[in-house]
């Protein structure tokens, strides 16, 4: 393991020919080693959640919204249609990239604004997936279940919505500097972000649509 | 230099203040020594590593203070030192731990014989229920609460019936029998700690949390709320009395189970009109009040609080005070009534009556009265309107110079001192918040124009 | 994507040409750690003027009608939240993080110095949002600093309304901010370190700061997960911490919902806090400490060791600020054991600060005055804290004055200490001019003793069972008429030293204006930091070329060189080759 070699090292004792070790760094790195930080931490922040929704789920008011016929996700038809559009957006981006890697500037265009269209359809149909849940009857305070569907989807699509801002502003700086050549590093980490978000919703969709005995399941294996 | 001698004082100073400390552990009043001797150890061990690295440091400082020629030495490290204090540090540490683990094993290993008590906590005193003679605490849930099922009983639970309801400050135990103590909230986190059985443990509202100990000494030991519950969170007080079991037994004798509370009749107004007759000399003939006898308004005050009061003036909890002399007048006069019945039925008449509108006769700013009430309002609610769930009588449309007397009163301790007026305890504690005329005047002002 | 941080030829570094640029909307670390140490300053004044309306209704009760039991819990609230978060978390990361990371490591800047500026605008919103809730009905929050629910967002706790939804509002703002500055932290000390700065090479104030910033970057979730979810059982009405209850005698919509879940998550973020702020601390002290005894940290390498070792356990004792909240006991032997784990690790660094004074030549400046100092506060706040950690002594001692006496001097007057030693250590390089030394020695003395005469003896009230968060102790039977004078001099003693924060303003202020001029590495360190070429150091930090490292930044000492210090960016041959 390279860290317990670094942390082994004896500083006080300088090697000839240590001091070139670390040339200053590809700025490239340094935003690639942010992403992954934030990966990190976007991460622990679904995690806590679902930590919290599972020993939630293990109070008596808690009812699943699936497992039952009259239950809303038994028949999860409209969360895989959403499903396939965040997965349809991150497809066209990582198109987009193919596209800026290889100077094909059509095809980069129509990745990305492919990518803007079905990240912004799915915001769109999760937005629809409430209203009808809502006609149904199913609100925000009626049991902890639905409560935390409206929370997880309502905090993971804020963070759709954020990577549609830095996306906005890494295509903006590309045009205004016109230079397609410096697209592929930026565009490469948020096509990285938009593939986390797509797996953070798997677990999700995975999550929410448990039945009961799933989420038990999960619990008892958690220690709840 | 000045750092090296500050250094050597502070830590024999450290030694003296432990030393000659009159602030210590109270004197243990339960089984749990263990837990002192734990403390004790890591006492010995932490106090000789403090000594040990702070004379080692001054010492250091001494020695190696700079001086003209002076070179430090070079060394990075020395494996064979660390190891060594590493090593030493980690058996300190596991001589700490260890008694600790045990003990606490203990401590969450309950007898079989403990008997089953249960403490209930609430904004912001203490209730306690007991078993009854089927030695089972019947099933309880918080939709059933309400005024007159405060402890959330559930009505159809036959276990519940003789479950003995114990809603005063003081719970009684027997030496020498190890309790279980259940802790249930009402409302927010409380915790149920008695200095001097060194137990502590929260109150959660929707679960049920426990402690247990056997009191081996007989006495009345406070109980504290230790978990932050709100304004009144330090006045929030209780007593375990420990005592003989022949004491106990004729203590129980004197509950009332849950049952027997249900059975009390209610007041009859009629009957009450009747009983009322001698007070109106002073309370008025509608019970509005009257200044120049110094009788306050009785009508619109919440049944619960007049039959309060009169029991109180009936067994010497009021108006015995040497101070209070109006008290004094007002204690044979409760007496006159014929009994429990009587006091129920003038309460509840009084009650019945419409609210009278005193006039005010002091000068005040409403506005900065209102920020003083803003404390007194978690009780007696937003509009002085009062809270039967609190015990917190109506304030609004009393008159003003009662109110002033009355808070003097608590402020001075010539009401509310008596062990059993567990509310007027609290009063006392909360009149102290203000002392001075001028903020009197403006709470009245502000209740005036409520 | 800002490329200048690492540039040997800086032509993209855009020189601020207005005042507005320069000082305001300013991308440069090390104004915008001044603009940070400035407001949190700021604010901590805010919350040590609270303390002293605290100490006053506790040393003199009966005596101040503004002091009511609402104020008063509010004041113990915004005076914990403050000095916490607002304070010490802010200072330490968002001051001398940002001042001193580019400079120690050899950067230009911070890798992402637009996301730097933006991060201290939140943070100032987030201050302005916490100071607002002083001005709506009903004041602020008096929940307490850990703002348990349901106690929080019911009546009967000051400031239910409110108060608390400003707190939240201001604590979730907070956390964007501290994002924002930590990914900058981390990303630069991992990428823009300049050539020869490995990471063993670093001084140990960047390993502190460092590993602080990853476990806030890791920590705070917790807490912004538990503030979303409370304000939406405020302001929604769900029902995730809140029970099926009855305020005050009103049945709540509430059902079913666990007010333990708040706790877990609230310490499994305020436990990593406390570290947030220690290991700042102990990076920064043990480079004052270093400089100033002209040796070279003993064990560097065990310091680092400590350092990342403390920083991943400190994820794993979480609930031992639990004990007794009626979560399930046996937790109660996992928590106590990796507890008293994290101890082993943290008296190595106690052994080891002592052990770098030890035949050391040892200067009593006033940073190493307060660095001293410090080690004294913390030995005792540590000992005191394998107390509490063990949970069987947690028992008797838990929400009594024992725990408040501990955790001000582990997490209170230790770090304030390290901060006074920074400030006294490193004024010189961020002004260009030194803090008068007898004014400095006038101020340690106050805040070293006095804080010691008010800390000790409450421990002494706790071992009674004195409950904290009292507003008065009223009659109590086993509560002496002596603990109410112990507790009026404890005011008085809290008093004379929060004055005494006066003579360091003054100082500070007065060497501004015509303090003497320090000059070039003032106190003969070797970390890049006084290496610059300009005292105070220009806008990019070093002139046409980076610096290159060639050695650990503690060669104090060395045989055989001339001089008692070798700066990192000396080459070999100029100096000694250490050992």
């Amino acid at each position: 393991m390279s860290v317990f070699r670094t942390l082994g090292e004896k500083p006080w004792l300088t090697p000839s020919g240590h001091d070139a070790v670390l040339t200053p760094v590809d700025p490239a790195a340094a935003s690639r080693t942010a992403l992954r930080f934030i990966m990190a931490i976007v991460g622990v922040l679904f995690f806590l959640f679902i930590i919290t929704f599972l020993s939630r789920s293990q109070y008596p008011d808690f009812q699943a919204l699936a497992g039952q016929p009259w239950q809303p996700f038994t028949d999860a038809s409209r969360l895989w249609v959403n499903t396939g559009l965040l997965a349809l957006a991150s497809v066209a981006l990582q198109l987009g990239l193919l596209g800026a890697r290889r100077d094909r500037l059509n095809l980069a265009v129509a990745g990305i604004s492919a990518g803007v269209f079905f990240s912004i359809a799915f915001l769109v149909a999760q937005m629809e997936l409430w209203r009808y849940l809502q006609s149904l009857g199913y609100y925000m305070t009626g049991n902890p279940a639905n409560s935390y569907f409206y929370l997880l989807t309502a905090v993971h699509g804020l963070h759709v919505m954020g990577g549609l801002i830095v996306l906005a502003n890494v295509v903006f700086r590309v045009w205004y500097d016109d230079s397609v050549a410096t697209l592929s590093q930026p565009l490469g980490l948020c096509t990285q972000y938009w593939h986390f978000l797509f797996a953070v919703w798997l677990v999700l969709f995975a999550l929410l649509t448990s039945r009961a005995e799933t989420i038990n399941t999960l619990a008892a294996l958690c220690g709840f | 230099m000045k750092l090296v001698i500050a250094l050597v004082l502070l830590v024999l100073g450290s030694l003296l203040f432990h030393w000659w400390s009159p602030w210590w552990f109270t004197p243990l009043a339960s089984n749990w020594g263990t837990v002192d001797t734990t403390v004790d150890i890591t006492l010995y061990i932490t106090g000789f590593v403090f000594v040990a690295v702070n004379l080692f440091l001054a010492w250091s400082i001494y020695r190696y203070r700079h001086k003209p020629g002076q070179k430090a030495d070079y060394e990075p490290e020395n494996r064979s030192l660390e190891t060594w204090l590493t090593a030493i540090t980690a058996v300190g540490v596991i001589a700490m731990l260890a008694p600790g683990l045990v003990v606490w094993a203990d401590f969450i290993k309950v007898p079989e014989d403990a008997e089953e008590i249960e403490v209930l906590g609430e904004q912001w005193r203490w209730s306690y229920r007991l078993p009854g003679e089927d030695g089972t605490l019947g099933k309880v849930d918080a939709r059933f609460i309400s005024q007159a099922n405060p402890f959330g009983l559930d009505p159809n639970d036959p276990a519940a019936a003789d479950d003995l309801l114990i809603r005063d400050d003081d719970l009684h135990l027997p030496a020498g029998r190890p309790v279980k103590v259940l802790l249930r909230s009402r409302d927010v986190l409380h915790n149920f700690a008695v200095p001097q059985f060194r137990v502590k443990m929260d109150m959660i509202p929707g679960t049920v949390s426990y402690v247990w100990f056997t009191p081996t000494r007989e006495g009345r030991f406070d109980i504290m709320c230790m978990e932050l519950c709100g304004i009144a969170h330090y006045a929030m007080r209780g007593a375990v009395v420990v005592e003989d079991a022949d004491t106990h037994r004729d203590w129980l004798a004197q509950q009332s189970s849950w049952s027997d509370v249900q059975g009390i009749p209610a007041g009859d107004l009629a009957a009450g009109e009747t009983a009322y007759a001698p007070c109106s000399a002073c309370h008025g003939d509608r019970g509005q009040g009257n200044p120049a006898m110094n009788g306050p308004a009785l009508a619109g005050l919440p049944g619960w609080y007049i039959q309060r009061q009169l029991e109180h003036y009936r067994q010497g909890v009021r108006g015995a005070h040497q101070e209070d002399t109006l008290g004094q007048q007002m204690a044979p006069m409760a007496g006159v009534l014929a009994g429990p019945q009587a006091v129920r039925d003038v309460s509840a008449w009084l009650a019945s009556l419409p609210v009278p509108e005193p006039e005010t006769t002091v000068e005040g700013n409403p506005q900065r009265g209102a920020a003083h009430y803003n404390t007194c309002g978690a009780c007696h609610g937003v509009r002085a309107q009062g809270n039967a769930a609190l015990q917190a009588p109506r304030l609004a449309d009393q008159h003003d110079w009662y109110l002033r007397r009355q808070l003097a009163n608590f402020r001075n301790g010539i009401r509310g001192y008596h062990e059993d007026d567990r509310h007027g305890k609290q009063m006392i504690l909360m009149a102290r918040a203000l002392q001075r005329e001028q903020s009197i005047d403006d709470l009245l002002a502000y209740l005036n124009t409520l | 994507m800002q490329h200048t941080a690492i540039a040997d030829q800086p032509a993209e570094l855009h020189d601020p040409h207005s005042f507005v640029t320069r000082y305001i909307w300013s991308q440069d670390h090390k104004v915008i750690a001044i603009q940070y140490g400035i407001t949190a300053i700021f604010v901590g004044l805010v919350a040590l003027v609270l303390s002293g309306l605290m100490r006053l209704q506790l040393g003199f009760p009966d005596t101040f009608d503004f002091i009511d039991p609402s104020a008063y819990l509010q004041f113990v609230t915004m005076h914990g939240m403050i000095m916490v978060i607002y304070l010490l978390t802010a200072l330490l990361l968002g001051g001398f993080g940002n001042y001193l990371i580019p400079l120690m490591i050899g950067a230009r800047d911070m890798v992402f110095p637009y996301l730097n500026m933006l991060s201290f605008w939140t943070y100032l919103l987030s201050v302005i949002v916490l100071l607002a809730s002083f001005f709506v009905p009903g004041g602020p929050t008096g929940a307490g600093w850990t703002l348990y629910p349901p106690q929080a967002i019911l009546q009967g706790t000051p400031g239910y309304d409110w108060g608390i939804i400003l707190m939240l509002i201001s604590l979730a703002i907070f956390i964007v901010a501290f994002t924002m500055g930590g990914l900058n932290y981390v990303t630069t000390i991992l990428q823009a370190r300049t050539r020869g700065m490995t990471l063993m090479r670093m001084p140990l104030t960047i390993w502190g700061i460092f590993t602080a910033t990853v476990l806030g970057l890791l920590a705070f979730p917790a807490l912004l997960v538990s503030a979303i979810m409370m304000l939406l059982d405020k302001v929604i009405g769900t029902s995730f911490f809140m029970p099926a209850l009855v305020s005050l005698g009103e049945s709540m919509d509430y059902t079913g919902g666990s007010p333990i879940l708040f706790q877990h998550l609230f310490w499994f973020f305020g436990h990593p806090e406390v570290y947030i702020v220690a290991l700042p601390a102990f990076g920064m002290v043990s480079d004052v400490i270093a400089t100033h005894a002209r040796k070279n940290i003993f064990g560097y390498r065990m310091m680092v060791w400590a350092i990342v070792a403390i920083g991943g356990l400190s994820f794993f004792v979480w609930a031992h600020h639990m004990y007794v909240s009626g979560m399930h006991p046996a937790f109660g032997f996992f928590f106590a054991t990796t507890t008293l784990i994290i101890a082993v690790p943290t008296a190595i660094k106690v052994y080891n600060w002592v052990l770098t004074l030890w035949r050391g030549n040892i200067h009593l400046t006033v940073p190493m005055l307060f660095a001293i100092g410090f080690i004294f506060t913390f030995t005792h706040g540590g000992l005191t804290g394998l107390f509490l950690g063990n949970v069987t002594i947690d028992l008797p001692l838990s929400d009594t004055y024992f725990v408040v006496a501990h955790f001000h001097m582990v997490m209170g007057v230790s770090p304030i200490m390290v901060l006074f030693a920074a400030i006294y250590h490193w004024f010189p390089l961020i002004s260009g001019r030194k803090l008068h030394e007898g004014l400095g020695k006038a101020h340690f003395w106050f805040t070293f003793l006095g804080t010691y005469a008010v800390y000790l003896p409450m421990h002494y009230l706790g071992f009674l069972g004195v409950p904290r968060r009292y507003f008065a102790m009223g009659g109590s039977d086993f509560i002496p008429a002596s603990a109410e004078t112990l507790n009026a001099n404890i005011t008085i003693a809290a008093l004379i030293v929060g004055l005494s924060q006066l003579i360091f303003l003054y100082n500070v202020v007065r060497t501004l204006r015509r303090g003497e001029p320090a000059g070039h590495n003032p106190w003969g360190a070797t970390s890049l930091e006084w290496q610059t070429p300009d005292v105070p150091p220009k806008h990019g930090n070093w002139g046409p070329e980076l610096p290159s490292v060639h050695r650990w930044a503690y060669d104090f000492s060395v045989p055989g060189a001339e001089k008692d210090f070798i700066p990192q960016n000396q080459p070999e041959k100029a100096g000694g080759t250490g050992t």
